[in-house]
């Protein structure tokens, strides 16, 4: 009997440190990202690192600011095309479509876009979009003559890519908001006489808002995030952008082109293009969060 | 300006479009992608070594050596993460630390996969250099377990959650103790949503690209040994339509990269629907 009732203990201890290590990956990728990237800031100052507008490693000159607001560029690109499209696609799946649609074709539909793999977006990307916008930057006045702006690749190709990526998170997100309003809402709107639309603008959506939004944000952290399918259509130039036809380069693409044959300081740097990115995925994550215990509430 | 029924109508073309609009990218990405894709989709294609570093050939490594990477990463994220699952659903259901240890696990889903390839970089293929071999198969599956663990631990967790008591109590009553009921009783009624979790999981590993270019190596052998490096479908792609440009290549392993996507859906929605029928049984 004692020594089943040891062999619990030592079963119970184990999965405990499981668990615990579960956790402490969180931390410890905090640690190493936060540990190799502080010396660059250190170094050079936090305002010329984060503020700074010329990317030399070569010449150890490390301005992150073309590659911020690249990031924040594609990142916003992506919720103008993806958020209407994701949230009327919501609306339609909970409100609109028949239960046969919306079960035969539309959620494995998002399934399937949530599942495939970024490279693929990204080739897509290259090989359908990028040819597109290069005839159409060709035909704008300003644009033709310029070689950063006239290659197709650039902040419209990752914003055009990254909002279909985005797509299944918000929808997902939003439709279960929809979904959980108490039916009662409805019936209310509807027996006062509101059609369904003013029903849907008026009742429902507000109802759903931090739902949509905790959606929203989500998507926007899973685009800032996204790293191959952008550096495969962003055209990968470290200067700030003039135009929606720029070429850029995000935080995460500076790191994923540059790694393999940065070393000593050139890599602290990459990792503090890491660490700014750390601190955007965690303000959007808490945000996110806010807006799900709001929606709870 | 519009009568409230006129408006009723346009919305509802507009809904009807906006719905119309998100399968249809969904159809021109798989159409565009198989239509490019299907006349390299052959035997040969599926079975001969990549040569010219890709731009001919096959991809017979890339697709063996996502298989051989799967498989790694899944025998280490599956057993930490079913253990952590059991902790957090039966020993420590409430409580500050319970919400403690959620949270950061929770947090770990959000970590963009660059991030992940930074701490493996660091991590596995610098500081642990003489057990991993640096860049490796272990390095690779060491950071895609770290990536899937939540998922992995998630799904878990709910499944042993929907167990009902009286499972449990039923078996404390015929004397059985705390780890033989979760052993025997809790963890083989959960199954069906662990196997979610795992096949979740899997898509993610086979996807995945950003966080293996800083840790898997990106060789075009097949690994031998865990110190061996590897490469992936996807990075197999990425590689080629990058630097060598054969794009024909591309939109093969893209094909076979999408077949495999749907054949996990598949899966998944097979066991879902087993879940659902054993619930209501």
């Amino acid at each position: 009997m004692v020594a089943r009732k040891q062999r619990e203990m030592v079963y119970e201890a184990i999965i405990f440190s499981c668990a615990l290590a579960a956790a402490a990956i969180i931390i410890l990728i905090a640690a190493f990202v936060f540990v190799e990237g502080t010396p660059v800031f250190v170094k050079y100052g936090l305002e010329r690192v984060l503020f700074g507008t010329h990317w030399y490693p070569t010449g150890k000159v490390y301005g992150l600011w073309p590659m911020l607001t690249g990031s924040v560029y594609v990142t916003a690109g992506a919720l103008v095309f993806g958020v209407p499209l994701a949230v009327l696609t919501a609306v339609f799946l909970v409100e609109v479509a028949p239960r046969r649609v919306a079960d035969s074709v539309i959620r494995p539909a998002i399934d399937l876009l949530a599942g495939i793999p970024s490279v693929v977006y990204g080739l897509f990307g290259m090989t359908a979009v990028v040819p597109v916008i290069r005839t159409l930057s060709h035909s704008i006045p300003g644009c033709a003559e310029d070689p950063v702006l006239s290659t197709g690749y650039g902040i419209l190709a990752a914003s055009i890519i990254l909002a279909v990526m985005i797509l299944p998170t918000i929808i997902n997100v939003a439709a279960d908001a929809l979904r959980s309003i108490p039916p009662e809402y409805k019936a209310g709107s509807l027996a006062l006489g509101a059609t369904h639309w003013q029903t849907i603008c008026r009742v429902l959506l507000p109802a759903a808002r931090p739902g949509i939004l905790a959606g929203i944000v989500l998507g926007m952290g899973r685009a800032i995030g996204e790293t191959m399918a952008v550096i495969m259509v962003a055209g990968n130039v470290p200067v700030v952008a003039r135009s929606i036809f720029s070429a850029v380069r995000t935080l995460t693409g500076n790191i994923a082109i540059e790694m393999a044959y940065s070393s000593g300081e050139h890599t602290q740097a990459l990792f503090a293009s890491g660490m700014v990115l750390f601190v955007f995925i965690m303000v959007i994550n808490t945000a996110a969060l806010m807006f799900i215990k709001k929606g709870a509430r | 300006m519009f009568s409230p029924r006129k408006a009723e109508q346009v919305a509802l073309f507009v809904l009807w479009a906006a719905a119309a609009l998100t399968i249809l990218s969904l159809v021109s990405i798989l159409g565009y992608i198989f239509i490019h894709g299907q006349q390299k989709i052959n035997w040969e294609f599926l079975t001969a070594e990549p040569a010219e570093m890709g731009a001919s050939g096959g991809i017979f490594s890339p697709i063996v050596s996502t298989l051989i990477f799967t498989l790694v990463t899944l025998a280490l994220a599956v057993p930490a993460g079913l253990a952590a699952a059991v902790f957090l659903a039966e020993y420590l259901k409430k409580g500050r630390i319970a919400a403690v240890l959620r949270f950061m696990i929770e947090a770990l889903a959000g970590i963009p996969s660059i991030i992940f390839g930074l701490f493996g970089f660091a991590f596995f293929v610098i500081i642990l250099k003489p057990l991993t071999g640096g860049w490796s198969l272990a390095s690779g599956a060491l950071t895609g377990a770290c990536m899937i663990l939540p998922t992995i631990i998630r799904t878990a967790e709910e499944a042993l959650r929907a167990v009902p008591d009286s499972y449990r109590e039923g078996s404390y009553a015929l004397g059985a103790s705390k780890w033989q009921t979760v052993a025997k009783i809790t963890v083989p009624a959960a199954l069906p949503g662990i196997l979610t979790g795992i096949i979740l999981g899997i898509g993610r590993v086979v996807g995945e690209t950003a966080a293996l270019l800083l840790t898997l190596g990106g060789s075009l052998f097949i690994p031998a040994r865990l110190t061996d490096p590897a490469s992936t479908m996807s990075m197999h792609l990425y590689k080629v339509a990058m630097e060598v440009g054969a794009m024909d290549v591309c939109f093969g392993t893209a094909t076979v990269l999408i077949f495999t996507v749907l054949l996990i859906n598949l899966a998944a929605g097979k066991v879902m629907k087993a879940l659902r029928q054993k619930t209501i049984a």
